[in-house]
């Protein structure tokens, strides 16, 4: 059986969130086709770099060691995946929806005619019968995504083009370790086999790369805010309650757009995936997009002057009323209570 | 520097925050004609930087490309009014039902019908399906380099391109040689306005199609002024494999389209009195979840 291929995002030797995520979700996805999990390392200095990779359950890492190949650029890189792809015909292939995986994704399968689909909130293996054609077919990978503006919820099918490929965001997928001593191959790529030359034609002048300042993953308490909640004024009033509940501060797309908040601190399809213990929803509507990004906090709080904002439907707890006046009494009691 | 041949990738998209009932057809296809139409909003930022190395590349010609319906000759329109020479409509049939990748094709077969090309910008992703594929499909489709999340194009002596790139943990500054394709960002500078002069200049501007469907006859006055009409491309046009395009040509279907239906469960609904917030606070602390 054709593999499952996950391609890891490597950066200052660390293997990227999203790919590990990514990695775990492959290892399940292999599981139930009952075929082997592979994936390719690409970059300089990857020694040892299979001890992070393995765990995840991974049968054979690939890994391209070149000094040329740090920091990415999108040519040869490209060039050493769907060469690889072609020789090991994956029937699967995973990428992060990152500004990696965006760049790349497209191009090889481009490159490949084969189908990709951005994106991805669920990815699940399933049946399909084409009707018109009379054909079946086993174990497709459904690729699940919000589309159009988030007002429908599109199952995507590769039937006949492989590998069927897919990107996913960082924090959609659960991220777990198989096992620590899990047995792997490392099968180290002969670089020049795969790139030429004229590959290397972007030279990288400058890179300023600076660790998120802010955590909302991680964050056990998450107060978002959306376009209801007015202003950059009315905003900082969600990071006071932030700071007295030990929070972060998490802002819908219309909310980034108007300017209240800085685009790290989108949560939704285009943004990060949050599961806090606490939600609380400032002036949010509740487009699907944004529930991609919240649905699975344990609790949701929903502060709205529309009793009937869509967000309401899965919150636990709705506060019909303005945030400007909910929020600070929120402050005022949550200190009288904890005296 | 020589002028620069560029040619701008945009789309008309339909505007997702105004999408009624009837926004579907059956067969999970987006039903364009019930929408109302915008300038893809990024493509507008694309269109930007290319005006920009326009303005400082003497010479330069930028050229938009879209692959649409009649109508989307309005975008094209658009971009006249804010600064581009001209446009090239793509439109066909055949081209009905295409995904990313069957979109790509055309249009690169269509890049290849318009002569040499120096630098192709496109905007990173359209709001109708966010996916930021079609740039970099065109751009392996043509053989070139690709820069995607662009916020800043600057043209630099010896054919040579300078790009500064928004990614999602900071910014890289790239060099590199034409030709090339650039994908740009929304938070790149925005496009500038219209200008009232290229408005009068180039509102009657029109495609074939438009002009037989005016009822009188101006044939006379846009053979007297060629940059009122717009280019239009067929399939018959451009050089084509049938089998790459439109639903056959796309690798990727369509097995499933679920309205979206938000399942109602019990929330406890409060108001924004003291009473009802001060007991909000307190079972939230004495059940842990804040405290």
């Amino acid at each position: 059986m054709n593999s499952v291929f996950v391609y890891c995002e490597i950066e200052d030797g660390v293997v990227a969130e999203v790919s590990q995520e990514l990695l775990t979700k492959g290892r399940s996805l292999a599981d139930e086709l009952k075929c082997d999990l592979e994936a390719i390392a690409i970059g300089s200095g990857l020694e040892g770099i299979e001890k992070q990779i393995l765990p995840f359950g991974v049968d054979t890492l690939y890994t391209a060691d070149d000094k040329r190949l740090y920091p990415y650029t999108t040519q040869p890189h490209t060039s050493i995946v769907v060469k690889l792809f072609q020789e090991v015909k994956p029937q699967i292939a995973l990428m992060g929806a990152s500004s990696i995986g965006r760049d790349l994704g497209p191009r090889v399968s481009s490159a490949l005619h084969s189908g990709l689909t951005a994106d991805c909130t669920s990815l699940i293996i399933g049946d399909h019968e084409d009707k018109k054609a009379k054909k079946k077919y086993e174990n497709l990978l459904y690729q699940i995504r919000p589309a159009f503006g988030g007002n429908i919820i599109a199952t995507i099918i590769n039937p006949d083009c492989r590998p069927q490929m897919a990107t996913v965001r960082e924090g959609v997928m659960k991220k777990e370790v198989r096992d620590e001593n899990y047995k792997g191959e490392v099968k180290a790529l002969d670089v020049n086999k795969y790139v030429s030359d004229e590959d290397f034609a972007v030279e990288i002048i400058e890179r300023h790369l600076e660790k998120s300042k802010v955590n909302i993953k991680g964050a056990q308490v998450v107060i978002a805010g959306g376009y209801g909640v007015g202003s950059k004024e009315n905003f900082d009033l969600l990071h006071e309650l932030a700071a007295v509940l030990g929070g972060e501060v998490g802002a819908s797309r219309a909310a980034v757009d108007a300017g209240y908040a800085d685009h790290e601190r989108q949560i939704g399809q285009t943004g990060v995936t949050v599961r806090p213990k606490l939600y609380i929803a400032c002036g949010i509507s509740g487009q699907v997009q944004h529930r991609a990004g919240m649905e699975e906090s344990a609790q949701i709080i929903s502060i709205n002057t529309d009793p009937n904002a869509p967000i309401n439907a899965i919150a636990d707890y709705v506060i019909t009323g303005d945030v400007a006046e909910v929020v600070p009494k929120m402050i005022k009691f949550y200190k009288q209570n904890t005296k | 520097m020589k002028g620069l041949n560029i040619i701008v990738l945009a789309k008309q998209v339909p505007d997702t925050r105004n999408v009624g009932k009837d926004a579907m057809k059956a067969d999970g296809t987006v039903n364009r004609a019930a929408l109302p139409a915008i300038f893809n909003p990024e493509d507008l930022n694309a269109l930007e930087q290319a005006l920009r190395v326009k303005d400082a590349v003497p010479g330069t010609t930028v050229t938009i490309l879209t692959m649409g319906p009649g109508r989307a000759a309005e975008i094209i329109r658009e971009g006249m009014y804010r600064g581009a020479d001209g446009g090239v409509l793509l439109t066909d049939r055949a081209f009905a039902g295409s995904d990313t990748l069957a979109t790509s094709y055309a249009l690169s077969q269509a890049v290849k019908e318009l002569g040499k090309v120096d630098l192709i910008v496109a905007g990173r992703q359209a709001i109708d399906g966010d996916t930021a594929q079609v740039g970099p499909q065109v751009a392996e489709k043509l053989g070139l380099n690709q820069i995607t999340y662009a916020e800043e194009i600057v043209a630099e002596k010896g054919n040579k391109l300078k790009v500064v790139r928004r990614l999602e943990n900071g910014v890289e500054t790239v060099r590199t040689k034409l030709p090339l394709v650039v994908t740009v960002t929304g938070s790149a500078p925005d496009c500038r306005s219209r200008n009232a002069k290229r408005l009068m200049k180039f509102k009657h501007a029109k495609t074939l199609n438009e002009l037989q469907n005016e009822t009188q006859d101006y044939t006379h006055l846009y053979d007297e002024r060629p940059w009122l009409t717009i280019k239009e491309l067929t399939v018959s046009d451009i050089e084509v494999d049938h089998e790459q395009l439109g639903l056959s040509g796309s690798p990727t279907k369509v097995k499933k389209i679920e309205n979206v239906v938000l399942q109602a469960k019990e929330a406890k609904k409060l108001s924004t009195a003291d009473e009802d917030i001060d007991s909000l606070m307190k079972e939230l602390i004495e059940s842990h979840v804040i405290g």
